[in-house]
């Protein structure tokens, strides 16, 4: 049984591969006419009908624009798990924090409250995010191992704690309302429903994903851009061994506080589009099991890979969704699946930790040779 | 004897771990262009040593001087950057890098692109033009405006990799990951990463360990290689035909301390040498 899985498992990686070896040996023209005909898809896919893949009991557009935001903290954590090596679990502060800055200075309501517009208040969240992430990196990256993870676990917690006691501040699990968003109203002719009202207001989400979906392509460009630099090399060989990187002249400590820099710009950014799409923010959004869903996305997808963790983004958010789509009524109860959702994800998280730690998609290496078959003996 | 001839000087360095005196007043320089060896028995303080001079480890007392620099204090980076470059006893690669990545590593060590520079493409350096294509209105366009130098940089740190890979004589396996080569292999791709970082002073912690007379025989071949560049070596190793037969001078380390310094005929013959190796007690000696 065991054996018959991981024979399978082998053959849908073999699989993979092929198709990753073909695509890399087209023409860059066609790759590059690929590449835009699946952006072009992905715009329109609110408005494509895929029989199955639609959900039905919440607007798809919403799920998609879920999603979306999801795929986009996947790139930030990506950056901070996956390439540097560094086990954040409480990524989530970073999200409340930029979501909670665009809460505070955009909000009326608030006490600090400014007349910024939302396209102001969205670099000032990154910004304070990005502080945000030096001031936790600076005294912890110096330190190795399980300890960073205990401070970002009690970080996430201090920001939710924060959030919810600092009533003054941030009026608690009550919340802020009236979060400012974009501005822009709808044109003719698009939807006779939405004409002139805000684009990004509560009518519809079309808006907003489309502006998440530019935001997630910009993001992945830069962070690959920055992988296949020296910065993502030294990233790599602090995860491997950090000791020798540094004897090779790598710079460990600073090339991980850039590390957790990006990391938690990336997240304030997300949090700031979710705070001006929800309009509403409480304590409540910022739950830890938030935060283990994120780590849990990056691990499950292929840590280390953009492809892995946007597919792990995708199957941790989307499939919720999609299973609320099949209610089975026992004794005329209505069991939702959704209810299972976290026992669902632990089954899973089990399973593929097991078969393949490296996750469903991991990166790939080409190898020109075949492993050594038995390594010679290493002597002491 | 004047400062330029002395590289690096490890002066009257001691180490303490709690109890143990790992290193207990080591004395001893290392001449430009030389091939210095650094033996004794198991235990000696020999990788202690090499780690002291690598910034790995502060030392008790005493410090490390090279070329003209004091070390000990300074980052691990930082020295290397100062031009000393080391490989490891046990092996200590990339291991899920690919053999060329693993060298690229070495020669960022001499590289400037951050964050910004990587992801803006700034700043731009002159293009130099043999790197360009023959024509086109790339070739235009880097020439008007030049390229960045995170570019420049990537495409010269590539061809000196490969170069390195080709030089130790493991081109064939660029692509592969450093942990599915060869033992040997592996070996060679921590010479050729640690020759990346453009060192003055290379050190190896018995790169021969484990190898077959064949083998040995080559890499002997390849430290004469590398001193003819115009390094200087520092060679741990055990096996005593190999370190008599390449190195200039030898330093015998035993229990932490130097018992013996000079040309391998001296030290072959020195009773102090003779009794660490045979086991003999010293006042028996
Ligand atoms: N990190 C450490 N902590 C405590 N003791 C150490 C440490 N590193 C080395 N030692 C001790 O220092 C002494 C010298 O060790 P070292 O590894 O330098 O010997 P060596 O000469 O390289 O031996 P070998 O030929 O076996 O490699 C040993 O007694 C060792 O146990
Ligand atoms: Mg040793």
């Amino acid at each position: 049984m065991m054996s018959k899985l991981r024979a399978l498992d082998n053959r849908r990686l073999g699989f993979l591969s092929g198709i990753g070896d073909r695509w890399h040996a087209l023409p860059k023209p066609w790759r590059i006419a690929f590449g835009l005909a699946f952006v072009v898809f992905l715009f329109a896919l609110p408005r494509i009908n895929i029989p199955f893949f639609r959900t039905v009991e919440t607007d798809f557009t919403t799920v998609l624009w879920t999603v979306a935001i999801y795929v986009l903290v996947a790139v930030g954590l990506n950056v901070v798990i996956g390439l540097a090596g560094l086990l954040d679990l409480g990524y989530i502060g970073f999200f409340a924090v930029g979501a909670y800055s665009v809460a505070l200075f955009g909000s009326p309501q608030s006490v600090l409250a400014t007349k910024y517009p939302w396209l102001v208040c969205v670099p000032i969240a990154i910004a304070l995010t990005m502080l945000s992430g030096v001031l936790l990196g600076w005294p912890t990256l110096r330190v190795r191992g399980d300890y960073l993870a205990i401070v970002t676990l009690g970080f996430g917690e201090l920001i939710r704690l924060i959030a919810e006691k600092g009533d003054a501040l941030t009026n608690g699990p009550r919340g802020i309302a009236e979060i400012p968003y974009p501005p822009g109203k709808w044109p003719a002719g698009v939807n006779s429903e939405w004409t002139g009202l805000d684009m990004f207001g509560p009518v519809t989400s079309l808006g907003w994903y489309w502006l998440t979906l530019v935001l997630v392509i910009v993001c992945m460009w830069a962070a690959r851009r920055i992988e296949h630099s020296r910065v993502g090399r030294a990233w790599l060989a602090i995860r491997e061994d950090e000791d020798a990187a540094e004897i090779m002249g790598v710079q460990a400590f600073r090339f991980k506080l850039w590390a957790f820099a990006i990391g938690a710009a990336l997240g304030g950014l997300s949090g700031a589009i979710f705070a001006g799409k929800q309009n509403f923010m409480s304590s409540g959004s910022f739950e830890l099991m938030t935060s283990i869903l994120f780590v849990a996305m990056v691990v499950i997808g292929g840590s280390g890979n953009l492809a892995g963790v946007t597919l792990g983004a995708i199957l941790v958010w989307y499939l919720p969704f999609k299973l609320q789509d099949f209610n089975i009524t026992i004794d005329g109860e209505r069991i939702n699946f959704t209810e299972y959702r976290l026992l669902l994800f632990g089954l899973a998280l089990i399973v593929i930790m097991t078969f393949r730690p490296q996750g469903l998609l991991p990166k790939r290496y080409r190898s020109s040779q075949p492993p050594a078959a038995a390594k010679e003996e290493v002597p002491v | 004897m004047t400062m330029s001839d002395t590289l690096l000087k490890v002066d009257n360095v001691t180490l303490r771990f709690g109890g143990v005196t790992a290193l207990d007043g080591v004395d001893f320089e290392v001449r430009r262009g030389e091939i210095l060896g650094l033996i004794g028995p198991n235990g000696a303080g020999k990788t202690t040593c090499f780690n002291v001079m690598t910034g790995v480890f502060k030392p008790t007392a005493g410090e490390v001087t090279f070329d003209g620099e004091r070390v000990s204090g300074r980052a691990k980076y930082a020295i290397t950057r100062l031009g000393i470059a080391r490989t490891f006893q046990n092996i200590r690669l990339f291991p899920e890098m690919t053999a060329l990545e693993n060298v690229l590593v070495g020669t960022d060590a001499r590289h400037k692109t951050s964050v910004v520079g990587a992801l803006f493409r700034l700043p731009r350096v002159k293009a130099e033009a043999h790197t360009l294509p023959e024509s086109g209105w790339r070739r235009t366009f880097a020439l008007t405006f030049g390229v960045s130098r995170h570019i420049a940089e990537e495409r010269a740190a590539r061809a000196k990799a490969l170069d390195l890979l080709s030089f130790v004589g493991i081109e064939g396996h660029a692509d592969a990951q450093a942990k599915n080569l060869s033992y040997g292999d592996q070996r060679r791709l921590e010479i050729a990463r640690a020759l990346a970082t453009e060192p003055k002073l290379l050190c190896l912690d018995e790169p021969a360990a484990g190898f077959n007379p064949a083998e040995k025989a080559r890499l002997l071949e390849l430290i004469r290689k590398i001193r003819d560049l115009g390094l200087t070596v520092l060679l741990i190793e055990h096996d005593m035909r190999l370190v008599m037969g390449v190195t200039d001078r030898l330093v015998v380390l035993e229990f932490g301390k130097k018992i013996a310094e000079g040309s391998p005929a001296e030290v072959r013959e020195n009773p102090k040498v003779i009794a660490a190796y045979l086991g003999v007690p010293q006042d028996a000696a």
